[in-house]
């Protein structure tokens, strides 16, 4: 008998003080925000372009954060972000979503100053402040920050904005991936 | 007799030397245009300090580092290499691995080779050594040996107890530094003397030089005197490498990722130090170098001292090229790029010109069978199947765990690859592509912040804007109330007015009655 007491002592003891100290560390060692959302914004591109339906990148981490949109919608991302979000979610690897175009390369924003009426739209329309100018003053894109969402070129009522190509210099260029094996170059003898 | 450390691999390919090495240096004469690219470096572009049609003279900068000061800049000058007119600066096809082109400034010579005013240093040893440091980076000198380094980076004076020369040119073809040697030794050793200065006193310095090249050796080690020594290493490629002349003369190993200086050491090349002589011995800025000129493709190919900006059609022109021209390379044949064609200037990194009569063979490319060999011929004593391996899965995190960026280019395993594998092409893909991923991260990682920033100004606005409402609300409202209450008050007292005045005269009415 006492000793089913004591040992009903000595475990709800011990269970109280592991109850404590795990109630102190759940307090002591909390980790602010949601390193999930973290952990998935990290991967995606930043571009900020809304393509996955989604008002920004973050927003979009937190829903796939909370299973409510898939893998494959963010067309900047394309291939490489996809398998790095698989790979980090454990989840199944797929191709784009088919409504979405891929975005092959990235682009830039130019406004054509001649044309521009200062009407600001554009700047408003820019989710990471990239266009410079005032109302009825002619507008400027900074193309350093710039990330090519493509957001301002719509809401232009006068169609002065023109996504361009970057151009390469020897400054960007770099080595591509040794081409495949042709069929005068086989990887492996033809059987 | 020093002792001698021998390194790990290596390779002793065919040298293809005699074909230029029994030629003295001959200049190359004066183009009609020279066509100088404002990046002949490693490090930041210059940029342009004249105009179209200004007058130049030889030796005149005309493009310059940022701030016009390049002692704390990765970047060098560039100068006139011949009086005349400033015609173009525009974009011109530039050597480049990627053949693309680049901004250069283009003059049109005079003929007159008229120098500007020069103001040598002779008296050197009397001046500060940063002073000299500095001199030497107005000068425009970089590296070379063919990377290009800007040297006055090289020449900080941080406790460096041993400098070293490189004469090893270790690359088939070249000869270029072999006939400096010998043609010009004193000048070496007097530039290598400047060099000691500059260092702040470094105790030792050591030429080293391939013993494929004796006469060099004998002429150098002549002259030589003092607490410079001239020692023989074995003929291997790549000796010239900085680590692997570093190791065998040393015993010591350079720390991954880190300069020769953190062991005391600097290595410059045998005509970067002349170059040095001849800036402060003769106030001559980097205008000219010399250039192996060679190949099976030329009849007479030998060594030219060029100047900067000449197009190489110029040149070849008077090697008397063969008609069936297959191939123009420029650098050694291990580490250097082919050129779409012969239109392109000569710059600071042109140290070898090979033309070829003979198709570029690609070997048929069969799969890794890993004997190993590349690992066993490795330099730096990297796992060359393993980098080949992930590189071509593109798997860019394991690669680099495999030490990818300590690989210095040498292709000796792909030399010796007996699937003739290109592992080079994988390892430039695979470090282009992790270098322009780290950039691609910094730039989102601003745009993030960006439209974080963005994010909070939108909602700090919104709440200022409710705010603002707000406070106009209730005080409108208040001043409705009041006003309300006011005129009521007007009528009221109006009312009362009438009231008494009927009164007044109801009752003056009543005594008149
Ligand atoms: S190219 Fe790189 S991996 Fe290949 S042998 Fe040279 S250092 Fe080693
Ligand atoms: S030498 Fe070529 S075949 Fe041999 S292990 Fe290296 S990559 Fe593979």
């Amino acid at each position: 008998m006492t000793i089913a007491i004591l040992s009903i002592i000595v475990l709800g003891g011990l269970a109280l003080l592991f109850g404590l100290l795990l109630g102190y560390a759940s307090v002591r060692f909390k980790v602010e925000g949601n390193p999930v959302v973290d952990q998935i914004d990290a991967i995606l591109p930043q571009q900020q372009c809304g393509k996955c339906s989604y008002p920004g990148c973050r927003p979009y981490a937190h829903a796939i954060a909370n299973e409510e949109a898939d893998i494959n919608q963010c067309p900047p991302g394309g291939e490489m972000v996809i398998l790095a979000l698989a790979d980090l979610l454990d989840r199944e690897a797929k191709p784009l979503d088919m409504e979405l175009k891929p975005t092959n390369e990235v682009r830039l924003a130019v406004i054509d100053e001649a044309i521009c009426i200062g009407c600001t739209l554009c700047i408003q329309a820019c989710p990471v402040d990239a266009i410079l100018g005032a109302a009825k003053q002619m507008h400027t894109v900074i193309a350093q920050e710039c990330t090519g969402c493509e957001l301002c070129v719509k809401p232009c009522p006068v169609d002065c904005i023109a996504m361009i190509a970057i151009p390469l210099t020897i400054h960007n260029w770099k080595w591509a991936y040794p081409s495949p094996p042709t069929l005068q170059n086989p990887m492996e003898p033809l059987l | 007799m020093i002792q001698l450390w021998p390194f790990h691999g290596g390779i002793e390919p065919k040298s293809y030397k005699t074909l230029s090495n029994q030629v003295a240096i001959k200049k190359a004469g004066i183009p009609q245009f020279l066509t100088l690219p404002l990046l002949q470096h490693i490090g930041e572009p210059t940029k342009p300090v004249v105009n179209i049609a200004d007058k130049v003279l030889k030796g005149q900068i005309i493009a310059h580092c940022e701030n016009e000061d390049c002692s704390l800049s990765l970047s060098a000058p560039i100068h006139a290499s011949s009086s005349g007119t400033i015609v173009a600066i525009e974009s011109h096809a530039v050597p480049h691995p990627s053949g693309l082109n680049a901004p250069c400034i283009v003059i049109a010579t005079d003929g007159n080779d008229e120098w500007i005013e020069r103001f040598p240093l002779p008296n050197y040893t009397d001046i500060e050594p940063d002073i000299v440091r500095n001199y030497i980076a107005q000068a425009g000198i970089v590296g070379l040996g063919g990377a290009g380094f800007p040297s006055h980076v090289k020449l900080v004076h941080n406790n460096i107890d041993t400098l070293i020369i490189n004469g090893a040119e270790c690359e088939p073809y070249i000869t270029c530094d072999d006939r400096i040697m010998q043609e010009h030794p004193a000048d070496v050793i007097v530039g290598a003397q400047i060099l000691l200065h500059v260092l702040g006193g470094a105790k030792n310095c050591i030429i080293a030089v391939e013993n494929n090249k004796p006469q060099a050796y004998k002429t150098l080690s002549n002259l030589a005197q003092g607490n410079i020594a001239v020692v023989q290493v074995p003929t291997l490629y790549p000796m010239g490498g900085e680590r692997q002349l570093i190791y065998t003369l040393t015993g010591k190993e350079v720390g991954r990722g880190k300069l020769p200086a953190s062991i005391g050491i600097v290595v410059h090349n045998v005509e970067t130090t002349r170059a040095i002589y001849r800036a402060i011995y003769q106030g001559r800025p980097l205008i000219s170098r010399a250039v192996t000129v060679t190949g099976t493709g030329l009849e007479t190919p030998q060594n030219f001292e060029i100047l900067l900006g000449t197009p190489m059609e110029f040149i070849l022109k008077q090697c008397n090229p063969k008609s069936n021209l297959k191939r123009l390379i420029m650098g050694g044949p291990m580490m250097g790029f082919s050129l779409p064609n012969n239109k392109m200037p000569i710059v600071k990194t042109t140290n070898c010109l090979i033309l070829s009569d003979k198709e570029e063979v690609k070997p048929l490319q069969m799969p890794c069978i890993r004997c190993g060999a590349c690992a066993q011929a490795c330099p730096i004593n990297l796992l060359p199947q393993q980098l080949y391996w992930y590189a071509k899965a593109k798997d860019l995190k394991k690669i680099q765990e495999y030490h990818l960026f300590d690989c210095i280019d040498c292709g000796c395993c792909a030399y010796v690859c007996p699937s003739h594998i290109p592992l080079i092409s994988y390892y430039r893909y695979a470090k282009a592509e992790i270098r322009a991923n780290e950039q691609e991260s910094k730039k989102s990682e601003s745009a993030k912040h960006r439209h974080e920033f963005r994010t909070f100004r939108l909602e700090r606005i919104k709440a200022e804007k409710k705010a603002r409402l707000q406070k106009l609300k209730s005080k409108s409202n208040a001043s409705k109330e009041s006003a309300i209450k006011a005129a009521l008050e007007r009528v009221k007292a109006k009312k009362q007015a009438i009231i008494i005045q009927h009164l007044i005269d109801n009752s003056s009415d009543s005594h008149l009655q």
